[in-house]
């Protein structure tokens, strides 16, 4: 029989034994041998495998018995069954079973790499009839990158991506407030919410509504504050202007400033009862009547644009001025002795220079203001409510809805298949922006 | 004569706009030094300015404990984010080794979902693992989030350095751990600023994820806390909140001033994935 099927069927059995009896690689082999035994040894010790072999147990269950591997899986088929207090906690189980199955995952991995591994050292052997050795200085080099990058992958695996996929996973269930864990079971639904967010008048009504106000609102927000900092980027810029130093510094605090503090202090500002706005307005006789800034439908959405260009503003103003200082002037002096005029130079020489330059931040501040949570509860809490929407305000937009869902009416799996919506839209946006930029091309 | 129009019409401009700037800011400076309590008591421009509201916001409210959990968590992720972010990049802009490219493309995507989308599944697992109402364990999440964006970004400044200088070190018989010591981190200065400046601003004034994992009025940490003061009592805490928001706005404020170049030079890199 030739060595690399030998090695191969040996390793499939016995892990590493390929390795340790065909190749002589006797710590490589009992490595993977040492990964058999503790695959093997966490899933026997923590079940109840034993009693079944010596028939301890008359009605085998592997969510009672199963070990850790075994019970890991079954919580994730079935997301338990024994419902009521100190029955079974579903989403524990959804939890523990994503992470039984990346540790299943990892340990497949390994069977994989040991296999091929076995059959690379089996060839060798059939070809050269030796094993070329290699030097430890190499072996180091090569292992360096995984050593280091170990410990972080795990964390980002952890922190990052398995809450992700819980979250992917929870639009395919019914967990919500009438499936609250304990007490009660959560159980997979498939498609089912998908269908009644398109389906069921209510929420498709209340997603298209919430859905072209988020759109609105991104391109409103990301275009009134590109422009409103291009053209005072332009006014700094004039040749006419004397202390710039001073309005430029003045002109930055809005960016300067927390979000969080801006959105709430104008928040009281605009109060439609107290607001100092309004008592000024009123004490210099311009309005008889309170303005609901925050409360009528339409002005509100009015309101939170404006608001968030003047804290959007400064950004692109400073990143325009940025950009004109380092063009060259000869550019427009040649265009102008051609004998084009100063608006003619702006429109198309000047502008598409710098929408160029700016391009990808436009597309990633669009990406962000898609998702600015902050720009909108903290101003409105997303409100004035809608009576014919779902749990939904006039100025809510997607992610403020989906944590309205999430924290007030415990809709997790509504809240989920939004989730995954929005992550779609974004990831679309920001591939296609980040595929046209040197990073991508280069790699 | 028309270039004295047009010199009278910009600086008009400019003062407007300054002064819509400047108003909101001066209007909460003023609120926070005035002597009423509630958001309609208290007067548009105070008549006379007291310090009562400072004294009220550290006798009447935890605000001491608020900030010294959200320093906590901001020194704490300054450290954290900025060491393993360059460690990464580090590797992934000077080691060729299998996996590479996809392991750079699966961050990529896991920086375009955010955090707060998954603040369900945090939840549980900190239920699960009894981090629940402890400030410090929200780090853990901060530092996670912050690598894939900015392993991307320390990645494209670090492609950008001459890789020979390290050969050179290598040669010399230096470690990997000495050049990244004596080469990449002094090269790296600009791009290491920019991520602990953000990454040190970013969690004062998070909102969503301390609100939902800390609940204890002890453990808050001070975007809740300040947030919880406002909601639904304009009326009786409008001044305190201004006070207490001045005392956080102004270090955060002169920080970002001072750190301004950076930051600039971050964010366009950051469009541009370096």
């Amino acid at each position: 029989m030739k060595k690399k099927v030998s090695s191969v069927i040996l390793s499939c059995i016995f892990w590493g034994s390929g390795q340790f009896f065909i190749a002589k690689k006797k710590i490589r082999g009992l490595l993977f041998f040492a990964a058999q035994v503790l695959l093997l040894a966490i899933e026997l010790l923590s079940g109840y495998w034993f009693n079944w072999f010596a028939g301890e147990i008359a009605h085998f269950d592997i969510g009672t018995y199963g070990g850790y591997f075994t019970k890991g899986l079954w919580g994730l088929f079935t997301l338990g069954t024994t419902p009521g207090v100190g029955g079974d906690h579903s989403t524990l189980l959804l939890i523990n079973g994503i992470l039984t199955l990346m540790a299943l995952l990892v340990f497949v991995g390994i069977y994989v790499w040991n296999i091929r591994d076995a059959y690379k050292l089996g060839r060798q052997l059939d070809e050269t009839g030796t094993i070329a050795a290699v030097p430890s200085r190499i072996k180091r080099r090569k292992a360096f990158p995984y050593l280091v990058l170990l410990p972080i992958g795990i964390i980002i695996a952890l922190v990052v991506f398995m809450p992700i996929v819980f979250s992917v996973l929870t639009a395919f269930t019914n967990y919500d407030a009438n499936h609250m864990p304990p007490g009660q079971l959560v159980s997979w639904v498939g498609l089912k919410n998908f269908f009644k967010l398109f389906n069921v008048p209510i929420w498709s009504q209340t997603f298209f509504g919430v859905l072209i106000w988020t759109v609105v609102w991104a391109v409103c927000a990301t275009f009134s504050t590109y422009f409103l900092g291009l053209f005072q980027a332009l006014i700094l810029n004039s040749r006419h202007v004397k202390h710039r130093g001073i309005f430029q510094t003045i002109y930055i605090l809005p960016w300067a400033i927390p979000g969080m503090i801006t959105l709430l202090v104008f928040r009281n500002l605009l109060n439609g009862q107290f607001g100092p706005l309004n008592q000024f307005l009123m004490n210099i006789h311009l309005i008889k009547d309170r303005i609901p800034f925050l409360t009528d439908p339409t002005i509100a959405k009015v309101s939170v644009i404006l608001v968030n260009l003047w804290m959007g503003f400064p950004q692109f103003m400073v990143m325009l001025l940025g950009v004109m200082s380092n063009q060259d002037a000869s550019l427009y002096e040649a265009a102008e002795i051609d004998g084009a005029n100063k608006m003619q130079v702006f429109s198309y020489i000047k502008l598409p220079l710098l929408t160029r330059a700016t391009a990808p931040l436009i597309v990633m501040n669009f990406a962000a203001n898609f998702n600015a949570f902050g720009a909108i509860y903290f101003l409105t809490n997303g409100g004035p409510t809608n009576p014919s929407y779902q749990f939904a305000g006039d100025t809510d937009i997607l992610i403020s809805w989906i944590y309205k869902l999430t924290l007030n009416q415990h809709m997790y799996s509504m809240a989920a298949v939004m989730n995954i919506l929005i992550f779609a839209f974004i990831a679309a946006v920001s591939i296609w922006n980040f595929r046209r930029t040197n990073a991508f091309k280069e790699m | 004569m028309k270039n004295k129009v047009n010199s009278f019409f910009v600086h008009l401009e400019l003062v407007v706009m300054a002064l819509l700037v400047l108003i909101p800011i001066v209007w909460i400076v003023l609120s926070a030094f005035n002597p009423g309590n509630g958001l309609a008591t208290s007067s548009l421009v105070p008549k006379s300015l007291t310090l009562k509201n400072f004294s009220r916001l550290f006798t009447e409210t935890n605000y001491r404990q608020w900030f010294m959990n959200s320093l906590t968590i901001a020194v704490l992720n300054t450290i954290f984010s900025v060491a393993l972010v360059l460690v990464t990049a580090w590797i992934m802009s000077r080691f060729k080794f299998k996996g590479k490219k996809t392991s750079l493309m699966a961050i990529l995507l896991l920086s375009m979902f955010p955090t707060f989308l998954s603040m369900t599944a945090l939840y549980t697992l900190f239920l699960n693992f009894g981090l629940l109402d402890k400030p410090v364990a929200l780090t853990i999440i901060y530092v996670a989030g912050a690598i894939p964006y900015n392993v991307w970004l320390v990645k494209g400044y670090l492609d950008g350095l001459p890789k020979e200088v390290d050969e050179a070190a290598y040669i010399d018989g230096c470690s990997y751990f000495m050049t990244f010591r004596k080469i990449i981190l002094p090269l790296s200065k600009p791009i290491i600023t920019y991520c602990a400046v953000s990454q040190f601003m970013m969690p004062w004034m998070d909102y969503i994820l301390p609100n939902m994992l800390l609940s204890s009025d002890t453990s808050k940490t001070l975007a809740v806390g300040l947030y919880g003061l406002i909601t639904g009592r304009e009326n009786t805490n409008f001044t305190m909140f201004a006070a207490g928001a001045v005392i956080i706005a102004v270090p955060i404020t002169i920080l970002f001033i001072i750190f301004q170049k950076y930051l600039v030079q971050g964010i366009a890199a950051g469009a541009n994935k370096g």
